[in-house]
């Protein structure tokens, strides 16, 4: 089938523009309505005078008919078949196909496009982890630094004489070393958690919002002082477009709308005014909060972590907890486990890429929802940072007879002091970040191995 | 460019060793231990012009680092091979890069042997005492 046969499928496209019932067209052009109705769907061709009266019926060129704009979706779908030669296709039919089924065809088309740009997403990540020059140079020098200690603790403990001279010297060279790696470290696991500032690091919308929330220190006054819905959607609008270089992509925006809304209605159904008298009342206890003000628990749990620490800490009296100028962390996950609000902390970094720890309380959570979890979590790390979490999981569904409901899980991670037997009164449970990082070989939840016992 | 001349005189049996390299505390702790196994030991620390020094000091063994300032050592290897008097020469290529293609690299490129920081001391040693008798 020539490519003519096209013809009827942009008579009906065209006569369906203008609104034209398929009766009123054959009976103006002189022709049976269901012998149009062949026309229209390629099983009779159509040239001549017939054409030329229903261009003129239409009012369009007979030529826009005949031709049309099919070209490039033809070109399309051609190249789609020429991509998977695995999967023969009859390819002399092509224009029928298009003809016959225009939106299957179109479909195809935008799925090409969207297959086209995921595989570039792919390359760009994988060429980003594999060739990268920050993480290429992180690595070399940390098993430089790791060459030189093996290398010289091992003549410091088997060389029987060694001069004093030599002794300090390899001394000094261990101490620069292991300096050096640790350093070294610490910059991979910021780079591997994505805490970087180049805005050409920002490769998936979480980057985007991560950073934009960051930049403000997830705190915003002038947020909180609409009044109204239509206040706080004109001015979330401005946020989000004085950050262009942030947030570039449609779904980075639209999540941190998202995110700002839900930041608004926490903050007019509890001001920060009246947040701050009752933590300096009842202190870091969320749910006291929630029961006071008649606003459930995760709510409570994201307004206390949208605060400064400076504004936070003065407040809270209980020397078990050690709030820095970040304030408390948050983590909120879906149903699913997966992470869709984070406020990391230093020493509770929160994954970007892939799945967080599983033996989190936020995951607990999710098992026994409607109970609030409280417990002391070490993290894994050079410093074992010990932190208090507190995890609360809540259908987000309507109760529904027969349906399971989705559920939201809130985690609130609060530092601890390091000072004293702060964590002694509880056994704190071993956490990590996510298993890929974790040093932890032993662990019952691990999932895959981590790169430090792995090897990199 | 360093010197350090054989103390305790082990099996090195007072060969030239040539390190390059540009980790100054490996350059002392290597240095430290071939010359304690009866080595002579040379050091360079600076890849751009390291092909001139390897020809110039005609190293008995060679000790290469492929990360190096101003030129990998792939490319030194390559130039040294293609050097007069150089086709024969031992060499032995470190890297912090444990990678099959890398090991394929320096093979193709006439590396006498390969190993992947970190290596210990008797690896290392042992791997040249092979390379000089071989």
């Amino acid at each position: 089938m020539s490519r003519d046969t096209l013809t009827g499928s942009r008579i009906r496209e065209r006569r369906l523009i203008i609104g034209m019932k398929q009766a009123d067209l054959a009976r103006h052009a002189g022709v049976s309505a269901s012998y149009l109705n062949l026309i229209e769907h390629n099983r009779r061709r159509i040239g001549g005078k017939l054409l030329l009266d229903i261009a003129a019926i239409l009012d369009v060129e007979a030529s826009v008919l005949s031709e049309g704009a099919e070209t490039a979706l033809l070109a399309t779908l051609r190249e789609v078949a020429a991509l998977h030669p695995r999967q023969p296709v009859e390819l002399d039919k092509t224009e029928e196909f298009a003809g016959r089924f225009p939106e299957w065809a179109r479909l195809i088309d935008v799925m090409a496009q969207r297959q086209s740009s995921l595989e570039q997403t792919v390359v760009t990540l994988t060429d980003r982890m594999t060739h990268d020059p920050q993480l290429a140079t992180a690595l070399h020098d940390m098993l430089g630094a790791v060459t030189a200690i093996r290398s010289t603790s091992s003549i410091l403990v088997q060389t029987e004489e060694i001069e004093p001279e030599w002794r300090d010297r390899f001394q000094r060279n261990i101490n620069e070393d292991a300096q050096r790696l640790t350093e070294g470290s610490q910059a991979l696991v910021a780079f591997l958690n994505g805490e970087t500032s180049q805005t050409d690091q920002f490769t998936t919308p979480q980057d985007e919002i991560e950073a934009f929330f960051s930049q403000s220190g997830y705190y915003f006054p002038d947020l909180e002082t609409c009044a109204t819905h239509e206040a706080a959607a004109l001015e979330i609008k401005e946020m989000i477009e004085r950050s262009p270089e942030i947030l570039v992509s449609a779904s980075g925006r639209s999540q941190t709308q998202n995110l700002l809304f839900r930041y608004w209605r926490d903050a007019h159904a509890l001001p920060t005014e009246g947040l701050l008298d009752q933590v300096s009342i009842h202190g870091l206890e969320p749910d006291a909060i929630a029961a006071l003000n008649k606003v459930d628990l995760g709510s409570v749990m994201r307004r206390l972590a949208s605060i400064p620490g400076s504004i936070l800490a003065p407040l809270i009296t209980d020397d078990r907890f050690d709030i820095g100028a970040d304030g408390v962390g948050l983590a909120v996950c879906d149903s699913s486990g997966t992470l869709t609000q984070r406020k990391p902390l230093q020493g509770f970094p929160l994954p970007r890429f892939g799945a967080a720890c599983p033996l989190w309380s936020l995951y607990q959570s999710l098992s026994r929802p409607l109970i609030a979890l409280r417990e002391v979590a070490e993290q894994s790390g050079r410093d074992t940072s010990q932190f208090e979490t507190l995890a609360f999981a809540a259908p987000v569904t309507a109760p529904q007879f027969g349906a399971v409901p989705l559920l939201e899980a809130h985690m609130l991670i609060v530092p601890l002091s390091k000072r004293g037997d702060a964590t002694n009164f509880v056994q704190a449970r071993p956490i990590g970040v996510s298993c890929r990082i974790c040093p932890r070989a032993s662990c019952v939840g691990r999932r895959e191995p981590s790169i430090w016992a792995s090897g990199l | 460019m360093k010197q350090c001349r054989a103390k305790n005189g082990g099996d090195g049996l007072n060969k030239h060793v040539l390190l390059v390299e540009d980790e100054p505390n490996i350059i002392e702790a290597v240095s430290f231990l071939l010359s304690r196994d009866g080595w002579t030991v040379s050091t360079h620390s600076n890849g751009h012009d390291a092909a001139d020094v390897i020809r110039a000091k005609k190293p008995d063994v060679l000790i290469l680092d492929v990360m190096l300032p101003g030129r990998s050592g792939f490319d030194i290897l390559a130039d040294i091979r293609n050097s007069e008097g150089f086709s024969e020469i031992p060499v032995l290529m470190l890297t912090a890069r444990g990678q099959a293609k890398d090991r394929e690299m320096a093979e193709r490129l006439g590396a006498t042997r390969f190993m992947t920081k970190p290596f210990s001391n008797a690896e290392i040693i042992e791997t040249l005492h092979e390379m000089s008798v071989s």
